[in-house]
């Protein structure tokens, strides 16, 4: 066994926190300078121009990309062979979120409880908190300041189990054009098939943490991901919803068995400020 | 953005918003509110009970805005647009009590859309994710009201050429329906 002090999970994540915020990663970045060759709208390929600008201001003046630093999701794999001490891993996880965004000057987004205690957190905490189980000895922390315009554009459909492969692709190109301007295209669309009802969402923020250009490692699905987005691409809306061909820079799918009864799939929307920042310990 | 731009000051009047059309190119001057979800709740309160607002709402422009914090030299911290149609309720209040200009990202309601017709108003988009760019044309920002809201406080903020377009105009042009319609492949 190696054992992890969890001070050391609150250091990874108060450090990602920051580092997620205010510097875009360079997927991102080329993706957007290649879309700006693949847009025809002139006012479209200006808005691609702001974004990247956008990114060079940030990190040159360590200000955050978007005003809306998101919830803090943060993606654990931890190795079967780590044990830790210190404490609980969700409370260490918090720490480092409460330190970063004081530290950063990040925006603290956080409502107590939306039904009886609607107030502000005042550090952004509680973070989301996925946790998976993979051999080894290593802990692979990602981290993804999720904002709430491309969150609140997502959906979940829980379809027929007759239903085909093209009420999925009807489903994800009604859901991009519903969003329309709101989720600060050009999106990233992750899509997840199958499973339960909670699960399909958990696909769905999943494959957000791919990098841009990483398919599916199954060739079909892999497929189906290049053709959805070309559809998506035929909608219109375009960068900042002024419309134009670069609407999503991005799809990802994933999948996972269903029962015989249901047919659940989630779109997840990313915004343009797509930021994930991993570390391995 | 890529074509000439106009340079349009506040506060806003009928014969400014009269020379705008969908798809203009705006850098905008002078001083604009921000406020959100709930600082909308509590003007509309306010308009409603007939008690003077914080501020002079006459040719007032809002901006849906929740800035990050200010970080030490700076006036104010990243700083773009949130979607707009969550403030499409409070629309008609805020007419009523002057205001003529919004900025946001996002799509209005039908009713929005007539009521800046009706009333002649303006809605701008500035580009949502582009927050650092947009916090440079801000150059001065005063909580003014509702300080506990945090980020959703009412702010008074100075702009200088901060780089908006006319999404709707006073003549119904819509610049996202426009945009589709140009450019959609869909068959």
């Amino acid at each position: 066994m190696r054992n992890i002090d969890l001070e050391i999970i609150t250091r990874a994540v108060k450090e990602l926190s920051i580092e997620a915020n205010t510097v875009a990663n360079c997927d991102l970045k080329d993706a957007l300078s290649l879309s700006i060759e693949k847009e025809v709208s002139p006012v479209g390929k200006a808005v691609l121009g702001q974004l990247l600008k956008n990114q060079n201001i940030a990190k040159a003046e360590n200000l955050p990309i978007c005003q809306d630093t998101g919830f803090t999701v943060v993606y654990l794999e931890i190795g079967m062979d780590v044990s830790f001490t210190g404490g609980i891993i969700q409370d260490a996880v918090d720490q480092g979120v409460r330190e970063g965004y004081i530290e950063g000057c990040l925006r603290k987004s956080i409502i107590k409880n939306p039904l009886t205690s609607p107030v502000n957190t005042k550090d952004n905490t509680p973070a989301i908190v996925h946790i998976e189980l993979i051999p080894g000895d290593k802990v692979k922390v990602s981290l993804m300041p999720k904002g709430g315009g491309a969150e609140n554009m997502s959906r979940i459909k829980m379809m027929k189990p007759s239903d085909g492969v093209e009420v999925v692709r009807d489903f994800i190109l009604e859901t991009v054009k519903r969003g329309g301007a709101n989720p600060c295209p050009p999106i990233i669309v992750g899509v997840g098939v199958g499973g339960t009802f909670d699960y399909v969402a958990y696909l769905a923020k999943k494959s957000l943490f791919r990098k841009i250009g990483e398919r599916n490692s199954d060739p079909e699905i892999a497929l189906l991901e290049t053709s959805w987005l070309l559809e998506v691409n035929k909608l219109g809306i375009g960068p900042a919803g002024l419309g134009g061909k670069v609407t999503a820079l991005e799809l990802f799918v994933e999948v996972f068995p269903r029962h015989i009864a249901t047919f659940p799939v989630a779109v997840n929307i990313q915004c343009n400020a797509a930021r994930v920042k991993t570390r391995i310990i | 953005m890529g074509n000439i731009k106009k340079n349009i000051n506040t506060p806003l009047t009928e014969n400014i918003i009269k020379t705008l059309k969908a798809g203009d190119e705006i850098l905008l001057s002078g001083i604009i509110y921000t406020a959100r979800d709930m600082a909308h709740a509590r003007l509309q309160d306010m308009i409603q009970k007939g008690e003077q607002l914080p501020f002079d709402a006459a040719g007032s422009v809002i901006y849906y805005v929740g800035p990050s914090p200010a970080p030490v030299g700076r006036v104010i911290g990243s700083a773009g647009p949130t979607s707009s149609y969550r403030m499409d309720p409070f629309v008609p209040s805020m007419f009523k009590a002057g205001m003529l200009g919004m900025i946001g990202k996002g799509s209005r309601s039908a009713e929005v859309k007539e009521l800046i017709v009706g009333k002649c108003g303006v809605y701008f988009g500035a580009t949502g994710g582009a927050a650092a760019l947009l916090s440079g044309s801000i150059v001065e920002a005063e909580v003014i009201a509702f300080d506990d809201l945090g980020p959703e406080a009412l702010r008074k903020l100075r702009v200088k050429n901060m780089p908006v377009i006319v999404i709707n105009d006073c003549y119904g042009g819509d610049l996202y329906l426009e945009g589709i319609r140009k450019y959609s492949e869909e068959l």
